[in-house]
Formats: C-alpha cells, sequence, structure tokens
C-alpha cells in the first residue's frame, strides 16, 4: 500500500521532469496528462474519491486545451536557449527551499496522523446538522458555503477573462 | 514525510519551467505542475493511516467513523482549487494563442525582440 504510493509519486515526479525537459511539445502535453491521470489515481489511494472523480474530468479538459494550443503550429519542436543565469538561480533557489521545507515539515503534523481538530466536529455534527451522508460535499455546500461563492466566483472571472481575449471582434 | 518532500519536488519542478523556459506552452505546463504539486500537498496533509474515506454507510456507528475517516476539510477546499486550475490555464492558453497570432512564435525572447 504504502511502497505503491511512493512509487506512484516518484512516477509522478519523473513524468514532471520529462514534461519540462523533453523538446517536442507535444510530448511534453501528453506527459502533463499522465502526470494528471496519475495524481488522480494518488488521490483514490488517498481516500478521496471525490477529488479523483474531478481531478480525471478537469485533466481531460485541461488536455484538451492544451492541445489545441500545440497541435496547429507549425514548429513544434523547441529551439534550446539555456540561459545559464536563470538555471543557476533556480538551482541555488530550489536547494535552500527543500532545506527550508524540511526543516518545516518536520513541525507538521507526520504523515497519515492529521490533527483534525475542526473536521473532528464536522464529522461528528455532520450528519444531523446536514443530513450529507457525504462529508465532503457537507462541508463543501453547507458550512464553507461562502467559501464555494467566492470560488465560483473566481472561476466565472478567469473565464470571462479567456472570452474576453480570445472574441474576434472588439469594440473601439 | 517523505510523501511532502515528493510533492516539493514537483512544485520546485514545476517553478523551473516558469521561470528558466523560453517556450509559452512550457510556462503553462510549469504553471499546472505547480498547481498539481499544491492539490496533492493539501491532500496528503489530510490523510490518515488506513483511513475510509468521509462517506458514512448505512449501519456505520459515528464515533468509530469519526475516529478512522481521512479528513474531509481539505478535500472539500481542493475540489474548487482543481477547477479554478482549469479555469486559470483556460485563461493563460488564450493569451498564448492571441500572442502566437500577433507574432507568429511561441518563443519568449523572439516575441520581446519583435516588439522593439
Amino acid at each position: 500500500m504504502e511502497v505503491l504510493l511512493y512509487a506512484l509519486l516518484g512516477f509522478m515526479v519523473v513524468g514532471c521532469i520529462i514534461a519540462v525537459e523533453i523538446k517536442d511539445l507535444l510530448s511534453a502535453v501528453v506527459s502533463v496528462g499522465i502526470v494528471g491521470i496519475c495524481l488522480s489515481v494518488v488521490f483514490l489511494f488517498l481516500g478521496a474519491p471525490d477529488i479523483a472523480i474531478v481531478q480525471v474530468v478537469v485533466e481531460t479538459l485541461c488536455l484538451i486545451i492544451l492541445l489545441r494550443a500545440t497541435v496547429q503550429r507549425d514548429d513544434t519542436t523547441i529551439y534550446k536557449y539555456i540561459e545559464s543565469f536563470a538555471v543557476a538561480t533556480i538551482l541555488i533557489f530550489s536547494g535552500v527551499f527543500m532545506v527550508l521545507a524540511y526543516r518545516a515539515f518536520k513541525d507538521l503534523p507526520s504523515f497519515g496522523h492529521p490533527l483534525m481538530t475542526v473536521s473532528q466536529e464536522y464529522l461528528r455534527e455532520g450528519l444531523a446538522k446536514t443530513k450529507a451522508v457525504n462529508f465532503v460535499t457537507s462541508v463543501l455546500l453547507d458550512f464553507r458555503a461562502y467559501d464555494t461563492l467566492g470560488e465560483a466566483t473566481v472561476l466565472f472571472v478567469s473565464i470571462l477573462g479567456a472570452i474576453a481575449v480570445l472574441r474576434r471582434r472588439g469594440r473601439r | 514525510m517523505i510523501p511532502y518532500l515528493f510533492a516539493t519536488a514537483m512544485l520546485l519542478i514545476g517553478l523551473y519551467a516558469i521561470v528558466a523556459r523560453r517556450n509559452l506552452i512550457k510556462i503553462v505546463i510549469g504553471v499546472a505542475i505547480t498547481e498539481y504539486a499544491v492539490n496533492l500537498f493539501l491532500i496528503l496533509l489530510g490523510y490518515r493511516a488506513g483511513g475510509i474515506p468521509p462517506i458514512l454507510s448505512k449501519g456505520m456507528d459515528l464515533n468509530k467513523f469519526a475516529a478512522n475517516s481521512v479528513d474531509p476539510l481539505p478535500q472539500a477546499l481542493t475540489v474548487t482549487s482543481i477547477v479554478i486550475g482549469l479555469g486559470v490555464i483556460a485563461l493563460l492558453v488564450a493569451l498564448v494563442l492571441r500572442l502566437y497570432e500577433k507574432y507568429g512564435t511561441l518563443d519568449e525572447s523572439e516575441i520581446k525582440r519583435l516588439k522593439g
């Protein structure tokens, strides 16, 4: 179980590296799709079936959008420019970030033992208060409904922005 | 601890793609990878070893369920985060398509030169 989870996570990291480093843009987009589907399987392992379903649907749409941007281009291969200053900066930053993250993770509750001070309340009283057996839905649409409203607003604003950028005729 | 470090590695790979790549599609891919990493980290935080999904089935004792279930709160917040990620990708790809129409290239430095 744990070994399989680690194997999937390692596979995802390798897929990310391939997606970033490969020269052909179409292959890069396909490997991002594989990483997304793999992420959905990881969510299933972690006891989150709702998120796994959402992730599969969103990943498919995301892949279609990215393919639309890639397929019709004439030059799908990249001409390599290595800017050594940017690469050196990001590598140094990555090292510093990893060390700081390692120190911060030691103070977090260890993997597999969550704190759950707020969620215990939800789990105990959610059924009586909201009559929903799926607690993700009861948090999403009842306890934290204002959060969901705000996030739906963000989603629609981003879609409006995409439409405004993509429309053929604008008002002068 | 180790799964958290995997998520951090993914985040850093995404950041590397955003900063060091010149191709606009690669930058969009970097943003997507960063989003995956953050969503994965939030779900990892709420995992309980040997836990069951937070869905109550018939004849389950509520106290026993509360002691065994994984954390539903980060899951509920991650659902909307994933969908917002799709909106962000759509907006970025729309901008990339417009830039390609205007300049005929996807290379960032080319675009900078042509602007002149």
